[in-house]
């Protein structure tokens, strides 16, 4: 699929972030918005997988450390055929193999559980650590969100993959600026983000529109050194749906009726049952 | 009888054998490979041991990433940090997902005396035992923290094995059976029985000595396993003595004598209390010292025995 191709994907999967967390009643969309394209970067350009063995061992692996954006993830992994597109509209519910936050018992494609913040980037370093003892070469990647960065364990998993020198690791973060309670710099500032980064280690990479898959793609394929990668992506927080562009207030509510068909209006996607 | 060992000594040996025959076997330490005795494996497994420094979480995660990806990671450090400092790590980057990540935890409880009650933890079990998906043992001595270090490889889930800083002395043997699953009675007896793990075992032996020239028959039956707890094994011993101590190094909140509470309550109407660390923190001193103070040596069982039966 060539990369315009990927751009009017983008906007089916967002309509279908948008469906099920409508349909779901609650769930988190504005990081699923800014993140859609970090993670359609690597599902549909640069990560080894095979939907049909979504436990090939030598695929590559993919963690979610910012485990409330699962919508992003489950909208590209249905698409991708790891489980049926109706499976989506059940999002949430009890019973149904798609968590509120990323178990990898009940959803095929899911590869560790995540969601408590801090931690699915620390696994990954592990799984990277794991990777070059196994002397095996796929890579690990993770999406951090900026709020995540207040966690200390994420500044500790950035320590060892320094040391250890994982230079099959990179994390990306989905720079969206915005978290429950408001800016990041109201609630707790990061500072440099990159400069921070880049002192603990990492070779750092800083991608302007991170909504762009071209441009993120571009960053990924970037070398690392011998170091574990950074990319600092700088997204928009509910991207794509005007009402829910940068507003803190939509981290973690679902649209009800009215706002639902709004989106999907603005977003030029038919309505499909 | 054998030689006498801390459990964490014991660990160390048995890991670097284990890990001479299995190479999936990896391991993580926290800065405190030389206390623990992960520095064994170490020395001849360079590339397979990894130090995360004074970073438990973190630790405690990547191995959960170790785990994922087909190794069976053994996590040290001492018992309050590997527990407490990490509880939600292990919570939801182990347990919850039930990988086999090996948790052998030393310097558990009172007995790390000296350094005071910031290092003694007395809630681990508590801790631990509230986790689905988690097996619990307390090694007696040096020769049972082998046969449980061969088990918990065997199950396939996280396992924390409760280890010491002290020399315990022996009371099994090499071809003593040791199931997982089933308490072991170590000393038969009719008129009281004491339920006991760990390096409480000795004082149970010795305080069951003492009842004895006293005409007091006590049982003294090892736990070694407190989850899943041999309920069973609980309820019957306490049916046929009419009366049961628990008798651990552990708060009398969450370890192995709410176990065997939560065992017979309904089950037993037999006479029930708790030898243990009184909703109270540790202190600094030597561990026979503090085992005195806080009534869990010999002479705290034998006292609380006797006022059991005279209830």
């Amino acid at each position: 699929m060539d990369l315009a191709m990927q751009q009017q994907k983008a906007v089916q999967l967002r309509a279908d972030i948008i469906k099920m967390l409508y349909l779901a009643k609650s769930g988190h969309p504005g990081g699923s918005l800014s993140s859609l394209e970090m993670m359609m970067a690597l599902y549909y350009n640069v990560m080894k997988v095979d939907p049909k063995n979504p436990k090939w061992e030598d695929r590559d692996r993919f963690v979610l450390s910012k485990g409330h954006s699962c919508p992003a993830l489950y909208a590209i992994l249905a698409d991708l055929g790891y489980f049926p597109r109706e499976d989506l509209w059940h999002l949430r519910q009890y019973g149904c193999q798609l968590q509120g936050h990323p178990d990898c018992k009940s959803t095929p494609g899911v590869d560790v559980n995540s969601g408590s913040l801090g931690q699915g980037i620390s696994i990954a370093g592990g799984m990277a650590i794991a990777a070059k003892y196994l002397k095996k070469d796929y890579q690990v990647y993770t999406i951090i969100g900026d709020g995540e960065c207040q966690e200390g364990l994420v500044w500790e998993a950035a320590m060892s993959a320094a040391h250890y020198k994982l230079d099959n690791f990179t994390v990306m973060l989905d720079h969206n600026h915005l978290q429950i309670d408001g800016d990041n710099d109201q609630v707790m500032g990061l500072g440099d983000i990159m400069k921070k980064f880049e002192a603990f280690g990492f070779t750092c990479y800083k991608v302007e529109d991170g909504n762009s898959i071209e441009a993120v793609v571009e960053a990924l394929r970037k070398p690392h050194n011998g170091k574990p990668k950074f990319i600092c992506c700088e997204t928009v927080k509910g991207h794509g749906v005007s009402y829910m562009e940068n507003v803190a207030g939509w981290h973690g509510k679902a649209p009800n009726e009215a706002e639902y068909l709004q989106a999907m209006k603005e977003l030029g996607v038919e309505i499909d049952g | 009888m054998a030689e006498k060992q801390a459990s964490r000594v014991a660990y160390g040996e048995e890991l670097l054998a284990q890990g001479r025959i299995n190479e999936k076997i990896v391991v993580c330490d926290a800065d405190l490979s030389q206390s623990t005795m992960t520095c064994k494996f170490a020395k001849e497994f360079p590339d397979r041991f990894f130090n995360f420094g004074i970073a438990e979480a973190n630790m405690v995660c990547a191995a959960a990433g170790m785990a994922h990806s087909g190794l069976i990671p053994f996590v040290s450090t001492f018992a309050i940090f590997g527990s407490a400092r990490a509880y939600e790590q292990i919570r939801n980057s182990v347990a919850y997902t039930g990988i086999p990540v090996k948790f052998v935890l030393t310097h558990a409880g009172l007995s790390v005396g000296e350094d005071g009650g910031s290092h003694q933890t007395i809630e681990d079990i508590a801790l631990f035992r509230t986790l689905p998906n988690m097996t619990i043992f307390v090694p007696a001595d040096a020769i049972e923290t082998k046969k449980m270090v061969r088990a918990a490889i065997d199950i396939d889930g996280p396992v924390y094995i409760r280890a010491s800083r002290p020399v315990m002395p022996c009371v099994t043997e090499e071809d003593t059976p040791f199931d997982p699953y089933k308490a072991a009675v170590l000393r038969e007896g009719k008129d009281i029985a004491i339920f006991t793990c760990g390096l409480i075992i000795d004082e149970s032996l010795k305080a069951a000595e003492r009842l004895a020239q006293e005409g007091i028959d006590a049982c003294v039956v090892n736990f070694h396993t407190i989850k899943p707890f041999d309920n069973e094994t609980a309820v019957e011993i306490a049916n046929r003595c009419g009366a049961v101590i628990t008798a651990e190094e552990h708060s009398v909140i969450g370890g192995l004598g709410s176990a065997t509470a939560e065992a017979l309550a309904g089950h037993s109407s037999a006479k029930f209390a708790r030898v243990g660390i009184q909703d109270k923190f540790g202190s600094s001193g030597t561990p026979a010292r503090l085992f005195h103070e806080y009534g869990i040596d010999a002479d705290g069982i034998v006292a609380a025995c006797k006022k059991l039966l005279a209830e």
